[in-house]
């Protein structure tokens, strides 16, 4: 048995590192650490409540407006206020904006260079992959950045600027929207709508929104060739590297639900095991066993607290293990999209659960899902009407914000004490898919995945790295 | 002339000023740097290089084998727990981040912090500051930080502190650009070592809420249209940035987004002292008023102008649209 330590894993929001213990070629058993430890949640105690908004959006550049979007949702719960229709649209539009640009800069920027690596050269596929996404030379990150800086232009708009906005109100939003804006947001929107179907898709995403299975989605890929566009040419090497047989973890599924609507959310929370059930919130709780943390019994994030413990014997990773009732769960696009039941989505876990290719392939299902909501978001703005409504601060209360950012469930809990943030705790997703082992030796979902990979020289070489990207993780989210 | 070796790096931090850049309104901004003649040896982010590729690039620089002409930081430098630096140990190394990047930048020939927390310590510091961190050359404003005060690069320059949280990428650019170009000096660096091009500019020029701000015609909540200063937390009168010139995402910036400027190229914005978005005030007067006018003239001048405030611009002022638009007068003689 050989034993193999991976890093700097680059190409991941954040520092990573990953040892694998390889045998005949493939992963045995794997451990995941996450090795930047900042202490955002000691931070944010004794703070005045409303500061988190300046607090946590600073946690990750990438997932900042989730992290503000959870804030704000904890705070609204624990001030007691509900933002007027124009704030809530306001914060959809926000928070799809900042998921839809992560899923870009995930397919563009972190997972498909490595397919555009020397070990693919024999690949029939490979010249042109190789000058439409090797890294830093390849002509889809040019496109997929400029569509990305414009699209973004709507939070110039929406939220002054991206990342660290301060618009996302426990209110509603900061920033009302003016009649010749909403015109504005709508011509940004069908920019990149084009950029989507013309590049992206090279078909309308309508038609992307309606694949109902694999059969349907070999039928779209057998109907036009690897070069139409950059989805079909991801699936034709899906198809040649047969994806869906990698990095399979526990097909266990939780998803928060996403983009409220009224009551009900545009895409619905829950737990999908083969069944949905409906997401028990009291069942979380984070298992500290394998972290660098004071040992503690497991808690449920309301309860929990931080304290460093740099030489605890058998720990390796500074990441809590979040648990639902005990079990390991996966979260991200793929998750949302079979927890609310979109039937490719459901059609491609039944088939071979959550893997590399289902992963992905969830993300573009969500591009093509969610810019028709924003354009109808956008629509539905009311000039006029408000955008905020205020609330006192608390000075005895508590909260919990539960969204989806682009990789997943996020959850902040608040505990306001004599006027002041007595406890914070966040669950970020990938401290959901990242999590070190629990009290029970379980793994979590990443180190459930990378077992059985193929690990070696050549190819080989390259499924862990796909592995791990996959899941699109977020180290600085992952501790905070 | 050879391209100048680029290597950036990420300590402890968000990694937002990567996102930043990454939304440059310079069409291309990958493109360009190479085009000036910038090698990105490494970016997290970007490059295809992994694992014992990027140890083989980060040890030949660090030995002198490579020649690294900048050294991009971003993310402050954490210390902790008790001087060790294992609260981030660069992965695959064993090697705590707060090591290399005292190896890389005594063979760089410049240094560039990129965003608040590798200049000052910035966000990442506050409260208790938890992980002991601290910036390059700076632990708040005092001027030490991992490199100490008297710390210069090959050109006799300071780091280079490109604050702001996040840095506004034409900031990363221009700079950037500027040393590709031969054309960045010591005399291009404020007091705290920022670039002078937009740290000798204040972030209330160009203020679209500037008639708010003459007549002090203050938003009371958020939405409001009025000025942000006399209530809601601005402190665009003392933030040396060109936010409102130099637009975010097209049109952007904190107070066109409705919500007060924080402050925050300055080292220690994370501990204002007070709630972000309240305006501490003496007896009803906000402190830290612009910091080059004499007190008493301000607040004559304010209760001044108050009193002469426009219908208009009062009501507006605590709208969230305009509820009384400008009078119309005939323009012509005619």
């Amino acid at each position: 048995m050989t034993r193999i330590v991976v890093g700097p894993f680059n190409r991941v929001e954040g520092d990573l590192e990953v040892t694998l213990e390889v045998e005949e070629g493939a992963v045995r058993s794997a451990q995941v650490n996450s090795p930047l430890f900042r202490g955002f949640e000691q931070i944010l105690g004794g703070k005045a409540p409303l500061d988190a908004l300046v607090l946590v959006p600073r946690i990750c550049g990438i997932c900042s407006v989730a992290q503000s979007a959870a804030a704000a949702q904890a705070l609204a719960h624990a001030m007691r206020v509900d933002p007027p229709e124009n704030g809530r649209l306001a914060a959809n539009l926000t928070l799809a904006a900042e998921n839809l640009a992560d899923h870009l800069t995930h397919f563009y920027l972190f997972f498909m260079p490595d397919f555009a690596r020397r070990q693919y050269a024999k690949r029939r596929w490979f010249p042109l992959v190789e000058r439409r996404f090797q890294a830093m030379r390849g002509t889809a990150s040019t496109d997929a950045l400029g569509a990305r800086a414009h699209f973004l232009e709507l939070m110039g708009i929406l939220a002054g600027k991206w990342p660290h906005t301060l618009a996302v109100q426990p209110g509603g939003s900061s920033r009302p929207v003016q009649p010749a804006e909403k015109v504005q947001l709508f011509v940004l929107l069908r920019a990149f709508r084009n950029f989507l179907e013309r590049v992206v898709f090279g078909d309308e995403l309508e038609r992307i929104a309606a694949i109902d299975g694999q059969a349907a989605l070999d039928a779209w890929r057998e109907e036009r060739p690897a070069q139409a566009s950059d989805f079909r040419l991801f699936l034709e090497i899906a198809a040649d590297l047969d994806l869906s047989r990698l990095g399979r973890a526990t097909d266990v599924f939780l998803s928060y639900g996403a983009y409220r609507q009224g009551a009900a959310a545009c895409f619905a929370p829950g737990v999908f095991d083969g069944a949905l059930h409906e997401l028990e919130e009291p069942a979380i709780s984070e298992d500290v066993s394998h972290a660098w943390l004071a040992a503690d019994a497991p808690r449920h994030p309301a309860e929990g607290t931080t304290r460093p413990a740099p030489d605890k014997p058998g720990a390796y990773s500074w990441c809590k293990a979040p648990r639902l009732a005990g079990r390991v769960v996966e979260v991200g696009a793929l998750a949302r999209q079979v927890v609310n039941g979109h039937p490719l989505a459901r059609d491609l876990v039944f088939r071979a659960g959550g893997n590399v290719f289902s992963r992905v392939a969830a993300r573009f299902l969500e591009l093509a899902l969610v810019v028709p909501e924003m354009e109808r978001w956008v629509m539905s703005l009311e000039p006029g009407a408000p955008f905020c409504v205020s609330g006192e601060e608390p000075d005895e209360a508590s909260g919990a914000g539960m969204v989806e950012a682009a990789r997943g469930s996020l959850g902040h809990w608040l505990v306001v004490r004599r006027g002041r943030i007595h406890g914070y705790q966040i669950i970020a997703p990938t401290t959901w898919n990242f999590s070190p082992r629990d009290a029970d030796g379980r793994p979590g979902a990443l180190e459930q995945a990378l077992v059985g990979t193929p690990a070696g020289e050549g190819e080989a070489e390259l499924a862990v790295q796909h592995v791990v990207r996959s899941f699109d993780p977020c180290m600085v989210c992952t501790v905070h | 002339m050879r391209p100048l070796n680029v290597v950036w790096v990420q300590s402890g931090g968000c990694g937002g000023c990567t996102m930043s850049l990454l939304s440059s309104p310079v069409r291309d901004p990958l493109g360009t740097l190479a085009d000036v003649g910038l090698n990105l040896l490494w970016h997290p982010s970007l490059s295809e290089a992994t694992g014992a590729e990027v140890l083989a690039i980060l040890n030949a620089c660090a030995s002198g084998e490579t020649p690294l002409d900048v050294l991009c930081v971003e993310g402050a430098v954490l210390r902790g727990p008790n001087g060790t630096g294992r609260f981030h140990v660069l992965s695959g190394t064993g090697q705590p981040m707060m090591q290399w990047v005292r190896r890389l930048a005594q063979r760089a020939s410049r240094v560039v912090a990129v965003g608040t927390c590798a200049a000052y310590g910035g966000m990442t510091s506050a409260g208790a500051n938890p992980a002991d961190a601290c910036g390059l050359q700076y632990d708040g404003d005092t001027p030490g930080g991992l490199l100490g005060a008297s710390w210069r690069d090959h050109f006799g320059l300071p780091v280079i502190n490109v604050a702001g949280c996040p840095t506004h990428p034409a900031w990363v650019m221009d700079t950037l650009v500027a040393m590709a170009l031969g054309t960045f000096g010591v005399a291009d660096l404020d007091a705290l070592g920022r670039p002078r091009s937009y740290a000798d500019q204040l972030v209330h020029h160009g203020c679209p809420r500037n008639e708010f701000y003459e007549f002090k015609a203050s938003a009371e909540r958020p939405s409001h249209l009025g000025c942000l200063m006399e209530n809601m937390g601005c402190k665009a009168t003392q933030a040396h940035a060109d936010c409102n010139t130099r637009l975010w995402n097209g049109s952007g910036s904190c107070l066109r987004g409705g919500y007060a400027c924080i402050n925050c190229t300055a080292p220690g914005f994370e501990e204002p002292g007070h709630a972000f978005a309240l305006t501490p005030k003496i007896a009803g007067i906000p402190i830290g008023l612009p910091t080059d006018m004499p007190k008493a003239w301000f607040v004559a001048l304010a209760a001044l102008s108050k009193s002469a405030t426009p219908r208009r611009v009062r009501e507006n002022a605590t709208a969230d649209h305009t509820v009384v638009p400008p009078p119309i007068r005939p323009a012509g003689r005619r």
